[in-house]
């Protein structure tokens, strides 16, 4: 069975809680706030004003620029203001609010739960179409859909690589989708198949979802060209370099995109929002969550409208558990901590994980004692032991030189650390100020060219 | 709502700790540690007694009144230190000897340097070569290994396995053959030595514990032993050895002799003071193969490799310069 080929980690899976439950519709809200930061890249600009109608679907706010994503509203209703709301880690953010009246939708959507098989596009028309719905990537980075389906000059996708592997633990909203939705990810297969002009595409799972592989298999035997690959358990086997690697045995070079070898990598539930806002004429306006956590009463996947305020959420689930220490955006190895949970749901939260307070806090760091287990453990071929300690000296030059830039974020480093040592918390500082450098050199070597040319 | 805590990403850790691997290692070692008592008696049982006492209460006490840091003694290294110290002491070492190799190796080789993870040299191997030096005649008189009745005053003492095969290499004289102890025994280990060389078996099952339990990789100790392995071959092969002795069975003697299998596997393989990158580690295993070896053949020692190792500690900074293959390299 196929894997990444350099380092990872084996945290306990913990997909018990809330694997195998149906996905839930998430009751309506009553007063719903949409952030018009919800992809990465500029803002969205609002195209609504206040006291204004709008129907569920309706275009509400414009992508910002080439890297930006359009947003639709999940809701029908009244537009009361647009102005700033702040988010689970403290910071402002524009959104717009709304007043929810109703459930109506516009007219064009089909909401019926007809499989819908025939697509007769052409691949730029599905493309304008995805860019129309503000598809972004849902399995976490959130980049906007339609920009990778547009390989730059001189570069040509050649395999579409579908992310099924759902390594973070905890999480099981992908596994769900593609146990309820299998018939309709593998049309949304296709479109993107068309779409990019590739023949082949190889959808990589982790062995522990057995159904799911099962079940995906048996579509797959049905379409050309559509190949399922199990995969060892492994972290990070879902981060977009270690999956090309595990799947096609391809590895993208230091600073590239995965199109330079070819390739385009798209998550389960990315492609399942393609399906139907190709098929359907359904904007993205909802997701599946997984929320779960040890002591929670009703963990499970739940499908919920972006502007949903979190809390309801978590009433559905059965309501914040008393031991509660941590409450986690996402799976335990690269979600965030939040300090509340008063933000609405939108299209980066793809998970809420309730950590029991024994288990929220780091042990208190102890000598390096240079075993080298983090070296083994980084899945990009660092030496996290020796970037961690040049950030602590401030050596930017030197953490440029050992390639901090290379670095995922990926945590298993200090997963691994038996010294408990901060690792990634310096590798992380580091890495924003070498970026910084990097970027300030780059634009003084433009201007010195452009000066030169005058 | 109660105040929730926030951190940055990952929020779930293996569950390593320093602690748990340094209580592997401890246990690695008990299989050996076992043989040695039924070999030597109350002998090895006080000498690991006092070895380990006098680690830990230097390291508190240096901590604690020179340093003025909290004492690390809880993560178990200390203890450690003190076992495989005793591991490289004969039996029948004075208490006041075993104090003083003990307090060189943590003040000394460990504690000057900044305490646990800083030291260059392997504070164990440290104290016993200080001592070799200073005590030169009680660190090389070794009893017969009798159980609970060996003589620990005026032990009878014989000449080592790899004292008699310098001396065969070097003369050609091939008297001292029969003298020589099989190898089953050495193997299993009723050869007089320290603590820890008597029985190559138990230090093999304890050395897989810890390849298995991954708290060490096979790089370093596979190669040291294939270096060593091969070493003795092109000796036998260049028609160097004595009549009678085979080439293969010098191999075995090579491999089975002296401090070799616990140098592999506990003392080389020690984290702070060994490379941490995969082929890094090899050159370093290979290092000491080879002046082991040399200090064998040559040396003015019987035995080298605690010298051997010492002196490639001496390399490891030089050998962390050597970068793990990143993603996306080229292969070239």
């Amino acid at each position: 069975m196929s894997t990444f080929k350099i380092g990872g980690v084996h945290p306990h899976d913990n997909k018990i809680y809330s694997a195998h439950q149906p996905i839930t519709e998430c009751p309506l809200t009553t007063k719903a706030i949409i952030p018009l930061v919800q992809h990465i890249g500029a803002p969205a600009q609002a195209v609504v004003e206040k006291g204004q109608k709008v129907k569920v679907g309706e275009l509400i706010a414009k992508a910002g620029g080439f890297v930006s994503a359009n947003i639709h509203a999940p809701y029908s209703g009244t537009i009361t203001k647009i102005d700033t709301t702040i988010d689970a880690w403290g910071m402002k953010m524009p959104a717009i609010f709304m007043d929810v009246e109703g459930d109506e939708w516009l007219e064009t959507i089909d909401r019926t739960p007809d499989v819908i098989r025939e697509c007769n596009l052409e691949p730029k028309e599905i493309v304008d179409k995805i860019a129309a719905a503000g598809i972004v990537g849902l399995g976490g980075a959130c980049f906007p859909t339609q920009v990778k389906l547009l390989p730059p000059p001189g570069k040509k996708a050649e395999v579409l690589v579908v992310n099924g592997v759902e390594c973070e633990p905890y999480l099981t909203c992908d596994h769900q989708l593609m146990l309820e939705h299998g018939e309709e990810l593998m049309i949304g297969i296709q479109i993107l198949m068309k779409a990019l002009g590739v023949t082949r595409t190889v959808i990589g799972i982790e062995k522990n979802k057995p159904d799911a592989i099962a079940r995906m298999k048996e579509l797959a035997a049905k379409v050309n060209g559509v190949e399922v690959m199990p995969l060892k358990l492994k972290y990070p086997q879902g981060g977009e370099k270690q999956l090309i690697d595990a799947t096609i045995h391809r590895q993208v070079p230091s600073g590239a995109l995965p199109i330079e070898v070819g390739a385009v990598v798209d998550n389960v539930a990315t492609i399942y929002a393609v399906y139907e806002a190709v098929q359907k004429n359904k904007p993205l306006i909802s997701r599946v969550m997984t929320v779960t956590g040890k002591s929670l009463r009703k963990p499970g996947n739940y499908m919920v409208r972006f502007g949903t305020p979190l809390t309801e959420v978590v009433e559905l689930a059965g309501g914040v558990p008393e031991d509660t220490g941590k409450i986690i955006g996402g799976g335990p190895m690269m979600g965030r901590a939040m300090n509340n949970i008063d933000m609405p749901a939108n299209k980066r939260t793809s998970g809420l994980l309730f950590l029991p307070e024994n288990e929220s806090r780091r042990q208190e760091p102890e000598n390096c004692i240079r075993c080298g287990k983090c070296v083994s453990a980084c899945p990009m071929g660092l030496e996290p032991y020796l970037l961690s300690k040049q950030a602590e000296l401030e050596m930017w030059d030197e953490m440029e030189k050992h390639d901090v830039m290379d670095c995922i974020d990926c945590g298993c480093c200090l997963f691994t650390c038996p010294s408990h040592r901060p690792l990634l918390d310096y590798i992380r500082m580091g890495k924003g100020k070498v970026g910084g450098i990097i970027r300030a050199r780059q634009m003084a070597a433009k201007a010195a060219a452009e000066a030169a040319k005058k | 709502m109660k105040k929730l805590i926030v951190a940055p990403a990952p929020h779930a850790h293996s569950g390593d700790s320093v602690r748990k691997n340094m209580l592997l290692v401890i246990a690695a070692l008990m299989p050996a540690y076992v043989v040695s008592v039924i070999a030597f008696g109350w002998g090895a049982l006080l000498t690991a007694l006092i070895a380990v006492a006098a680690c830990v209460l230097a390291e508190w006490a240096i901590a604690k009144y020179i340093l003025k840091q909290k004492p690390t003694i809880c993560d178990c290294s200390a203890i450690l230190t003190g076992l495989l110290l005793a591991f490289n002491l004969p039996c029948n070492l004075p208490w006041w000897i075993i104090v003083i190799g003990a307090i060189v190796a943590i003040g000394v080789g460990k504690m000057t340097f900044g305490g646990l993870g800083q030291n260059p040299f392997n504070p164990a191997l440290v104290g016993r070569v200080f001592l070799l030096i200073s005590f030169p005649v009680q660190m090389t008189t070794w009893p017969r290994p009798l159980g609970f009745a060996t003589q620990y005053v005026d032990a009878e003492t014989g000449a080592t396995p790899l004292f008699m095969l310098k001396q065969m290499i070097k003369s050609g004289d091939n008297s001292m053959l029969d003298q020589m102890p099989n190898l089953w025994d050495m193997f299993r280990g009723m050869i007089g030595g320290s603590l820890g060389e008597v029985c190559a078996i138990a230090l093999i099952i304890g050395g897989l514990f810890l390849i298995i339990t991954r708290v060490i990789t096979w790089h370093i100790p596979v190669s040291i032993l294939a270096t060593v392995a091969l070493f003795a071959a092109v000796t036998g092969w260049c028609g160097a050895l004595p009549e009678g002795l085979c080439t293969c069975e010098y191999v075995a003697y090579e491999l089975l002799a002296g401090g070799m299998m616990l140098g592999a596997f506990f003392m080389a393989t020690d984290y702070v003071t060994s490379p941490m990158v995969g082929w890094g580690k090899i050159i370093f295993g290979v290092g000491i193969g080879l002046i082991a070896m040399v200090i064998r053949t040559w040396g003015a020692y019987p035995e080298g490799m605690s010298f051997a190792i010492l002196i490639m500690n001496a390399t490891v900074p030089l050998l962390n310069k050597i970068r793990p293959t990143r993603f996306g390299e080229k292969k070239k």
